[in-house]
């Protein structure tokens, strides 16, 4: 699998450590009063999509960024290839 | 029909044309008492342990595609029982000892071969992970011998033993362990359903699930929907998308794991030999291939192939063990999809929905578990209460805090 990095351009999916579902980046708030099911549920289950899927993969080989690829968990393609960090402030995090 | 030397005798002399289909073809019921879903070899094991040790046989196994088509015919085909913690090694002893007796048991040769497997240590810490290891084998009744370099030396004299990087020190050796024909164990655990009544329903994918009131009624089904008083799920690598049509999701993630078999070479690797400095293992089949394999590819994934460096990775880890199989060459390989649990360790479990039973998370080793996962499963499904040596395989075990964590590697290393 080649993962187009938006500022290394097209790179060797071997360079890169999987972390897995993107929905990772959202870690859940740790003073809610559900906060020990949430960690439950953030830590342990999964959707596991069979398709189109977000997640997060680390550039340990290269310039150490974190992404988020777009990626179809049955055909390996993949679409779309993004900063993590320019994810995290889109959805309104400070870093 | 009864397998006999007679009865192959027999044949011989008649050309062979006397032999018949070894299971029918029925069409679906509109209701069963149970429905397990996949027939793969642990749906097949369930519905046969059902039948005979139960009497239900008012049982029917729904497979998408043909019996087997999934991992149970695409694993490299390990039977051992060399695990460390108490909420595992009786289950899988357990195995060992129906492998033990399955053929004359179900009637049909799956070439069981107690060729031994051997674990392979580099260091003095992990000489002593693997006596404490053989400790907890003893004490759950499986056995463990362990070899310093002079037995290993006897055993695998091919093993680059003065590696400079990883030296073979000794292993951890369970002779009882072996190789199965993972093919003829999925035919014999079909046949032997058939033979006591279940329906074995192929091509009839299960789509979703009937579900009122909290309880689960029946399946929707590529062939019509069906209903069922109870059923039990068994779909291996296709767990997270099967039962999500349920609503649940669970602590899996579907991987793939990449086998690989050479050309026939004469006999040479003594039974199975892993290699413990890397991810590496490896058998001879009756044939004379190499059979070997290593790490999952390690992203999510529901295609049954792999990438390169995967390939390069577990022929690296090979040549660095055994130099000699550098000139034997790649006949074939293939991927299945693995249902990697949080922890690494199964579940055998009800499920949050009545009357809906779940039985995945076996991850690279669901082979060997397949007689005690049958039997574990048809217990649940027949008393409605965990088998004794499954009672720690709960779903919710991560939720309480109660992991099994075998080698503290799930889905990933550093999940724990
Ligand atoms: C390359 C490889 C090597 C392995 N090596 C070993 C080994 O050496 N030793 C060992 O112990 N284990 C090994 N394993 C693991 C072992 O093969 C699996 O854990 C085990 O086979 C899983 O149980 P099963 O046989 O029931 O799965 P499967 O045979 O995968 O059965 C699941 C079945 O469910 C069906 N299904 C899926 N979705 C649906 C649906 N919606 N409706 C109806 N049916 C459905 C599938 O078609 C499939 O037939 C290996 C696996 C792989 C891929």
């Amino acid at each position: 699998m080649i993962i187009n990095h938006p500022l290394l351009g097209p790179r060797d999916a071997a360079e890169f450590v999987y972390l897995g579902d993107a929905s990772l980046i959202d870690r859940p708030d740790w003073q809610s009063d559900t906060a020990a099911d949430d960690f439950y549920e953030y830590q342990y289950l999964r959707d596991n999509p069979a398709g189109e899927t977000r997640e997060l993969w680390f550039h340990e080989q290269g310039d150490r960024s974190w992404l988020v690829v777009t990626r179809n968990t049955l055909t390996h393609e993949i679409t779309k290839v993004e900063l993590a960090r320019d994810v995290a402030l889109a959805a309104g995090r400070d870093r | 029909m009864k397998y006999s030397g007679w009865k192959v005798l027999r044949q011989a002399l008649g050309g062979n044309k006397g032999w018949e289909p070894v299971w029918r073809d029925p069409a679906p019921k509109p209701a069963y008492d149970i429905i397990v879903v996949g027939g793969g070899g642990h749906g097949l094991a369930t519905a046969y342990y059902l039948a005979k040790e139960y009497g239900l046989t008012n049982v029917a196994v729904l497979e998408k595609s043909w019996l087997a088509s999934g991992n149970a015919g695409r694993n490299t085909t390990i039977i051992r029982s060399n695990y460390l913690l108490p909420g595992n090694e009786p289950f899988y002893e357990l195995s060992m000892k129906l492998w033990e007796n399955l053929e004359q048991d179900f009637n049909y040769n799956a070439m069981v071969s107690q060729r031994g497997v051997v674990n392979l240590y580099h260091s003095d810490p992990q000489r002593d992970a693997f006596a404490r290891r053989g400790n907890a084998m003893h004490m759950a009744g499986a056995d463990a011998v362990l070899l310093d370099e002079q037995g290993i030396r006897e055993l695998c004299p091919f093993l680059d033993f003065d590696n400079a990087r990883f030296p073979v020190k000794g292993g951890l050796w369970q002779p009882r362990g072996g190789t199965a024909r993972h093919d003829a164990v999925a035919w014999g655990y079909a046949r032997g359903a058939d033979q006591r009544g279940v329906d074995l329903i192929q091509n009839c994918e299960v789509t979703g699930f009937q579900v009122k009131n909290g309880r689960c009624i029946g399946v929707e089904t590529a062939r019509g929907p069906i209903a069922a008083k109870k059923v039990a799920v068994c779909v291996a690598g296709s767990s997270g998308r099967v039962m999500a049509q349920a609503g649940l999701r669970l602590p899996i993630e579907s991987h793939v794991l990449q086998a690989f078999v050479s050309e026939g070479l004469k006999p040479i690797i003594p039974g199975v030999v892993t290699f413990g400095a890397g991810h590496f293992y490896i058998s001879q089949s009756d044939k004379g291939g190499l059979v070997f394999g290593g790490d999952i590819d390690g992203y999510n994934t529901y295609a049954q192939r792999g990438n390169l460096p995967v390939v390069e990775d577990v022929c690296e880890s090979g040549m660095a063990l055994m130099p000699m199989i550098g000139r034997a060459r790649l006949l074939r390989m293939w991927g299945g999809v693995m249902d990697m649990s949080m922890d690494g360790s199964p579940f055998i479990d009800k499920t949050s929905v009545d009357g809906l039973y779940f039985n995945g998370g076996w991850c690279y080793g669901g082979f060997k578990a397949t007689p005690a996962s049958g039997w574990c499963y048809a217990h649940l499904l027949a008393k409605d209460e965990p088998h004794p040596v499954a009672t720690e395989l709960r779903l919710d075990r991560f939720k309480r805090g109660h992991m099994i964590d075998e080698k503290g590697a799930g889905a990933q290393p550093n999940l724990h």
